[in-house]
């Protein structure tokens, strides 16, 4: 069962087979879901019906390609600050101010503010974070990533 | 690093916010640019083999799902055995994303960061001990960070732009 705004959204099986289907690679074809749909056990235009009412749901968030910014230059960098509690909602503030701060969120630690920074190169990565240490007056813990261990998220059927 | 050209950059912001969900979706794709259908299928192959688009595909809503917890379990492992559990932790079905990062003593021992997701925290408490085990003794100190709050969640941008 996928909630939306606390209202429950049913899903079958094939729901989730195609759910599970889709986080791998859409084939590029013209007609792509009549490839994947002998494997789903349905028909094409069904596969089409069901993911756009997924999307429509927002059990989807997205449906399209998967871009790696690093490829063509870009560069990412996980950071973290340990942020006093009276001072949170102000150094929230100054951090998303930057344009280069993709996501941000506040996590159950001392270190209790981890967000991404995007950049164009990674020289700008340490440039952004020294900024942030300065207006906030905190350190700017730094973690980017040397490995990636990649797999799906699967739907439990 | 890869250049784009000027196609490529108009196929890939024209499907940023998603690819048509239409039978045919690389021939609308291509109405709406002016492009063959063969064209845009060819880009997408050689924007795939070149590692700009990872792939084609759904991202699921956790929550919606009813995934609500949301764990970052992290782990110090020695330098010499982290690649090969990283690989196996990465393998596990409700391990959306696992990396090999620095640590950054004496603050953070821990170098191996994987994202678990559950619809309790029991249930992420079950799987962090599954991983445990997983890793055995190569495993020196463990943390989970749970997530309490989105503060900003945007798209990541083709292209930065100096503020």
């Amino acid at each position: 069962m996928a909630r939306r705004n606390g209202l429950a959204v049913e899903l079958d099986n094939l729901d989730r087979a195609i759910l599970n289907r889709l986080q791998e690679d859409l084939p590029q074809v013209p007609d792509p879901f009549a490839k994947i749909a002998p494997e789903l056990g349905c028909n094409p235009d069904e596969i089409v019906e069901r993911l756009a009412r997924l999307r429509e749901a927002n059990v989807v968030t997205r449906f399209g390609p998967f871009i790696d910014a690093a490829a063509m230059g870009g560069a990412f960098c996980l950071c973290a600050i340990a942020v006093p509690q009276d001072r949170f909602d102000d150094v929230a503030e100054i951090v998303n101010g930057f344009h280069q701060v993709a996501h941000n969120y506040e996590r159950e630690h001392k270190l209790n503010m981890w967000f991404v920074l995007a950049t164009v190169s990674l020289e700008e990565i340490d440039a952004v974070a020294d900024r942030i240490e300065a207006r906030t007056g905190l350190k700017v813990l730094r973690f980017p990533k040397l490995e990636e261990f990649f797999i799906g998220f699967k739907v439990a059927a | 690093m890869i250049k784009l050209d000027a196609i490529d950059e108009a196929i890939l912001n024209a499907t940023q916010a998603g690819l048509p969900i239409v039978r045919y979706p690389y021939a609308e794709v291509g109405r709406r640019l002016g492009l063959e259908e063969s064209d845009v299928i060819a880009r997408f192959q050689r924007l795939i083999a070149d590692g700009v688009v990872r792939r084609i595909a759904v991202a699921p809503n956790h929550y919606a799902l009813g995934m609500s917890a949301n764990g970052m379990t992290v782990w110090d492992i020695a330098d010499d055995a982290v690649s090969e559990i990283g690989a196996r932790i990465g393998a596990l079905d409700y391990v959306t994303h696992c990396y090999r990062r620095p640590r950054a003593l004496p603050d953070w021992p821990y170098n191996l960061f994987a994202m678990v997701h559950g619809t309790t925290r029991d249930e992420v408490e079950a799987k962090r001990r599954q991983i445990a085990s997983l890793i055995g003794p190569a495993c020196r100190s463990s943390d989970i960070l749970y997530s309490k709050r989105i503060l900003k969640k945007t798209g990541v941008r083709l292209t930065g732009k100096g503020d």
